[in-house]
C-alpha cells in the first residue's frame, strides 16, 4: 500500500464519511416509507429498494431514510412521506419504483413537489 | 456508491461479549439476510458503549433507538417489527429504575444524556477495526497538523494552554511533562502509553482501547514529535486481550498508511510503536517501575530525581502519559488548547471519564465535565441505590484512594477538591457502597490488595502495609483492641512520610480515610464486638431472630451443609457444628433475620 | 536449533523444546525481552519448572538468577503446574462489593483448594486476579477463556461442573 499524504487522508474522510452520514443524527430532510404489513403487500420493499437505489447515486448527506409502520391509510399503500425541514410534510400514494426515482430526483433533492401523486399536504 | 438506510451499531466491548454480542450479532445477520434486508440494513460492531450492565446492547442509526439486554432468540422479531416494518419495540427499551418507564431514544436515557463527549466521542460510532472510520471522524488530521504546521515548540504551547492534567492519577500537567522532555538534551527519547490499568474498579483505558485504539496511536505521534522521539511502547495488561488485539490491528493498518514507520505523511518524521505486555504486576503502572519493566527486570520503582524526562526508559529521556491523556491530545491540537480548557473548573480541565460501578442502578462508562458533582453522577447519570437501600460511601481513585460520605457528595469533580476530602481523583474508578458495606472490611480489603503488590523495595510500604493489614484483621475477626485505632493513626502517618513511590505514599489512604469518617463502625468493631453492616463473618453469631423470622424456609433450601434446621410454618435454627459460615443465609434471607 | 542439547523433563516434550528454541531465538538480541520469552515458554509448557528457566538464561546469555528474579516478580509466572481448567476470579473492588468473596470460599470449600493452588486431581486451578475491568458484571469469574458475570455462592459450582 502506497504511503498517504496529507490530501490522500482527506479523500479517505470524504469517502468513509458517506457511509458513516447516518450515525450522525443531523439530516434536512427525511423520507420514510410505510412498511407495515398492508404496505408490504402493495409492495412497499420495492419502493425501498428503488429508494436506495437513488440514494447511493446521490453525494447528499442530509437525507434520512427511515422505515415506519402503517399510516392507516392501508387502500392509498404504499405510502411515503417526505418531510423536508422548514417545510410541511408531503405524503404521497399508491407509490412504486418510478414515481419512487420521480419523487426522490424531483421533490427530495430539487425541492418541487410532486403534486399528482400526492395524498395531501399534512 | 451502495448506501444502507439503516446501520446497527452492536456493541462488542469486554461487557457485551461477554453476555453475548456474538450470538445476537450472528441472529442479526441470519435474519436480516432471510428478510432480504442485507442491502438495507447493516450490522457495525463498536467498541464499548460505555453501559455495560445492560449488555448486550445496540443503537439502531439514524434512528438513534437504544436496544438493552438483547436475546438471541427474539432477533427474528425485532429485526422484523423495526428493520422492516419500522416499529421499535417497546421489550428493549431502557427502563427507567424507579418509574419503570421506558425510554426509546439513547440521547433522552439520563446516563446518556449528562455526558459530555471527547475522549469517548467515537464509542459506539465507529468500527474500531477499520481505520477509514476513524479517519472519517477527522482521525489522524491533528497529527498532520503537527507534522505538517506546527513545530514542536508549538505543540507543547498548544498543550499547555489546555491545562490538561495527567488522567492516570497524580494530575501532573501533560505540557510540563512534554516541555521537560523536548529541552532534554540527547538524539534517542521515547513516549511510553500508561495502559497498564490497575486501580481495581476502573476500566476506562481499556474501552478507549477497545472502542477507539487509534486515538492512543494519533496521540502518542503527536507527543512523539513535540518531543523529537521516534520509538514509542504501549504498556499493556495482558488480561486485557481485547484492548491489545484491537490496538495491534491499528497499528498494522496505520503502517500501511503510512501513519507509522518512516517519513510520516511526506513530512519526513519518523515514528514506530511496539506493544509491551506486562505480567501482572500492580506496581508496573508507576512511571519508573513500568520502565524497568519494558527493559525486562523487576518491575521496581526508584527514587526521583533523575526524572524520567531527563532519565527513563533505557537513561534515555522520556514521557510516559496515560492511556486517557493521550486520547484527548489530537483534539486539543485540531481545536486548540483554549477550546480544551473552556470546560472545566479553575484548577482541572476539560472532561474526566469514570467507571462507575458497585452498588448502583446503571453501571457503566461515563465522560463528564469537570466540575460536576459526585451528586449529580450518583443520582442522576447513576440512578441511584438499588433495592431502596441507603448510599453509604464512594470510593475514589483505587488503593490510593478513598470513601466519601453522604455529607460530601456536593464536592465537586476536581482535583483539588477531591484530595480535599480525603481521596484522591485517581484514575477514575469510582465504586458506591450501600448500607450494607463495612468500612473496616473496605479498608482491610484495599490494604490486602496493597501489601500483595507492595513491590518489597522499601521498608515503610513492605512491613507497615502488613502490619496495617495484620491490625485489621484483627479488628474484622473481633480480636481488635482499643490501642489499635491509635496504632493505625500513627503507622499511616508514617507511611506516608517515608515510603519511595506514590504508591507506597498512598497505601495508607483506605485506612485513613475511612478512619475519619466511620470511625463509629471501627469502635463498634473493637468496644461492642459487632459489625453494623453485618459482613464480618467472625463477628457474627449465626442465629436466627425469632420475631424476624418469616418461616419462609429461604435459608434451610440454600444452606450448603444442611446446617439450617427448618419445618414449614417453624421458625429456622442454625447448627452450629455444621455451619461453615459461609454467609450464604445472609444473602438469602430477605428480611435481616439472621445476625 | 535442533541439535542442541536439552534438559530432561517429563512435563516437557520434543515439540516443546522446538518451540522454546525458536522463541529464544527470536528474541535473543532484542534487550529486555526476557518477560515475553517467559511468558511465550510459559504458554507452551503451562508453568516455568526450574530447568526451563536454566535453560532460558542459557539462551539469553543472563544468569539464572536475574531470570529466575523476574520470573518470580510477575504474578503471571507460575513455577507449578497448573490444573486442567484456570478458574481467574476477579479481586476487583466493584466484584468484591457485589460479594465474590462468598463464591470463592464455596468453591475453596468444595474442591479442596486455595487461592492461588490447584485441586489434588488437577482438574482446577483457582487465581485470584486484580480487576478484570469488566465491572459492569461484577461479581465475575472466567474460566480458561470464558467470562461469567453476576456469579454468586450459589451459581458459581454450577458453571464450575461443565469444566471436566
Amino acid at each position: 500500500m502506497a504511503k498517504l499524504t496529507i490530501q490522500d487522508l482527506k479523500k479517505i474522510k470524504e469517502g468513509a464519511s458517506k457511509e458513516m452520514s447516518l450515525r450522525d443524527e443531523a439530516g434536512k430532510v427525511k423520507v420514510t416509507v410505510h412498511m407495515g404489513t398492508c404496505g408490504i403487500a402493495a409492495g412497499a420493499r420495492d419502493v425501498m429498494a428503488s429508494l436506495m437505489e437513488e440514494m447511493g447515486e446521490t453525494d447528499r448527506k442530509d437525507i434520512r431514510v427511515v422505515a415506519s409502520g402503517c399510516m392507516g391509510m392501508c387502500s392509498s399503500e404504499p405510502n411515503v412521506t417526505i418531510e423536508i425541514e422548514g417545510e410541511k410534510p408531503i405524503i404521497y400514494q399508491h407509490i412504486d419504483r418510478n414515481k419512487m426515482r420521480q419523487v426522490f430526483k424531483r421533490h427530495v433533492l430539487m425541492g418541487e413537489v410532486q403534486t399528482d401523486f400526492a395524498l395531501a399536504k399534512m | 456508491m451502495k448506501k444502507v438506510r439503516t446501520q446497527l451499531m452492536l456493541c462488542g466491548g469486554t461487557g457485551c461479549h461477554s453476555t453475548g454480542t456474538p450470538a445476537v450479532r450472528e441472529a442479526l445477520e441470519k435474519e436480516i439476510e432471510q428478510q432480504g434486508l442485507s442491502e438495507e440494513v447493516q450490522v457495525v460492531e463498536t467498541g464499548c458503549n460505555g453501559f455495560c450492565a445492560v449488555g448486550p446492547v445496540m443503537l439502531v442509526q439514524p434512528d438513534g433507538i437504544f436496544y438493552q439486554k438483547l436475546d438471541p432468540k427474539d432477533i427474528p422479531y425485532l429485526v422484523e417489527e423495526h428493520f422492516l416494518k419500522g416499529r421499535p419495540v417497546k421489550k428493549f427499551f431502557y427502563k427507567e429504575p424507579d418509574s419503570k418507564e421506558t425510554i426509546p431514544g439513547m440521547n433522552d436515557i439520563p446516563f446518556f444524556a449528562h455526558q459530555q463527549l471527547r475522549v469517548m466521542r467515537n464509542k459506539g460510532l465507529i468500527d474500531p477495526e477499520v481505520i477509514d472510520d476513524y479517519i472519517a471522524r477527522d482521525g489522524y488530521f491533528g497529527a498532520a497538523k503537527a507534522l505538517q504546521e506546527m513545530t514542536p515548540e508549538q505543540i507543547v504551547e498548544e498543550v499547555k494552554t489546555s491545562q490538561i492534567r495527567g488522567r492516570g492519577g497524580a494530575g501532573f500537567p501533560t505540557g510540563i511533562k512534554w516541555e521537560f522532555a523536548s529541552k532534554s538534551p540527547g538524539d534517542v527519547k521515547y513516549v511510553l502509553c500508561n495502559a497498564d490499568e490497575g486501580d481495581p474498579g476502573a476500566f476506562m483505558d481499556r474501552s478507549i482501547l477497545e472502542a477507539d485504539p487509534h486515538a492512543v496511536v494519533e496521540g502518542m505521534i503527536i507527543a512523539a514529535r513535540a518531543i523529537n522521539a521516534h520509538k514509542g511502547y504501549i504498556y499493556a495488561r495482558t488480561e486485557y486481550p481485547l484492548a491489545i488485539r484491537r490496538l495491534n490491528i491499528a497499528i498494522t493498518q496505520a503502517k500501511e498508511y503510512g501513519l507509522l514507520g518512516k517519513d510520516i505523511l511526506g513530512t519526513g518524521f519518523d515514528f514506530e510503536i511496539e506493544i509491551y505486555e506486562g505480567a501482572g504486576a500492580f506496581v508496573c503502572g508507576e512511571e519508573t517501575a513500568l520502565m524497568r519493566s519494558i527493559e525486562g527486570k523487576r518491575g521496581m520503582p526508584r527514587p526521583r530525581p533523575p526524572f524520567p524526562a531527563h532519565k527513563g526508559l533505557w537513561e534515555k529521556p522520556t514521557i510516559l502519559n496515560n492511556v486517557e491523556t493521550l486520547a484527548n491530545i489530537p483534539q486539543i491540537i485540531l481545536n486548540g488548547g483554549s477550546w480544551y480548557a473552556s470546560v472545566g473548573t479553575e484548577t482541572s480541565k476539560g472532561t474526566k471519564v469514570f467507571a462507575l460501578s458497585g452498588d448502583i442502578y446503571n453501571i457503566g462508562l461515563l465522560e463528564v465535565p469537570m466540575g460536576i458533582s459526585l451528586r449529580t453522577v450518583i443520582y442522576d447519570i447513576g440512578g441511584g441505590i438499588p433495592k431502596k437501600k441507603k448510599f453509604k460511601a464512594v470510593q475514589l481513585g483505587g488503593p490510593s484512594g478513598g470513601c466519601i460520605p453522604e455529607q460530601h457528595l456536593d464536592t465537586p469533580v476536581d482535583y483539588e477538591e477531591i484530595t480535599k476530602v480525603g481521596a484522591i481523583m485517581g484514575s477514575g474508578g469510582m465504586i458506591v457502597m450501600d448500607e450494607n458495606t463495612c468500612m473496616v472490611d473496605m479498608a482491610r480489603f484495599f490494604m490486602d490488595f496493597i501489601q500483595d503488590e507492595s513491590c518489597g523495595k522499601c521498608t515503610p510500604c513492605r512491613e507497615g502495609t502488613r502490619r496495617l493489614l495484620q491490625i485489621l484483621e484483627k479488628i474484622c475477626d473481633g480480636k481488635g483492641e482499643p490501642s489499635d485505632l491509635e496504632s493505625l493513626d500513627k503507622l499511616s502517618a508514617i507511611i506516608k512520610d517515608s515510603a519511595l513511590c506514590g504508591l507506597g505514599l498512598t497505601a495508607p489512604n483506605p485506612v485513613l480515610s475511612t478512619l475519619r469518617y466511620f470511625r463509629d463502625e471501627y469502635e463498634a468493631h473493637i468496644y461492642e464486638k459487632r459489625c453494623p453492616a453485618k459482613r464480618c463473618a467472625a463477628l457474627l453469631k449465626f442465629e436466627v431472630d425469632p420475631e424476624l423470622c418469616t418461616k419462609c424456609g429461604a435459608c434451610f433450601r440454600h444452606c450448603p451443609t444442611e446446617a439450617v434446621i427448618w419445618k414449614k410454618k417453624e421458625i429456622a435454627v442454625i447448627d452450629k457444628e455444621k455451619c461453615i459460615k459461609c454467609m450464604t443465609c445472609f444473602e438469602k434471607c430477605k428480611f435481616g433475620s439472621i445476625f | 536449533m535442533s541439535n542442541k542439547i536439552h534438559p530432561q523433563h517429563p512435563d516437557i516434550t520434543v515439540d516443546m523444546w522446538e518451540k522454546i528454541d525458536e522463541t529464544i531465538a527470536a528474541n535473543r538480541s532484542k534487550p529486555g525481552s526476557v518477560i515475553t520469552v517467559l511468558r511465550e515458554c510459559q504458554n507452551v509448557v503451562n508453568y516455568l519448572p526450574v530447568e526451563l528457566i536454566d535453560y532460558i538464561s542459557q539462551g539469553l546469555n543472563l544468569s539464572s538468577s536475574d531470570v529466575f528474579g523476574v520470573a518470580s516478580f510477575y504474578s503471571l509466572f507460575s513455577f507449578e503446574p497448573k490444573g486442567r481448567h484456570l478458574i481467574k476470579v476477579c479481586m476487583g473492588t466493584a466484584c468484591y462489593v457485589k460479594g465474590i468473596k462468598e463464591a470463592i470460599d464455596r468453591t475453596c470449600n468444595t474442591y479442596q483448594i486455595k487461592e492461588g493452588g490447584t485441586s489434588e486431581d488437577r482438574r482446577f486451578s483457582l487465581e485470584a486476579v486484580r480487576c478484570l475491568g469488566a465491572c459492569g458484571l461484577a461479581p465475575v469469574a472466567v474460566v480458561d477463556q470464558d467470562i461469567y458475570g453476576s456469579i454468586s455462592s450459589s451459581n458459581i459450582l454450577e458453571i464450575l461442573e461443565r469444566y471436566e
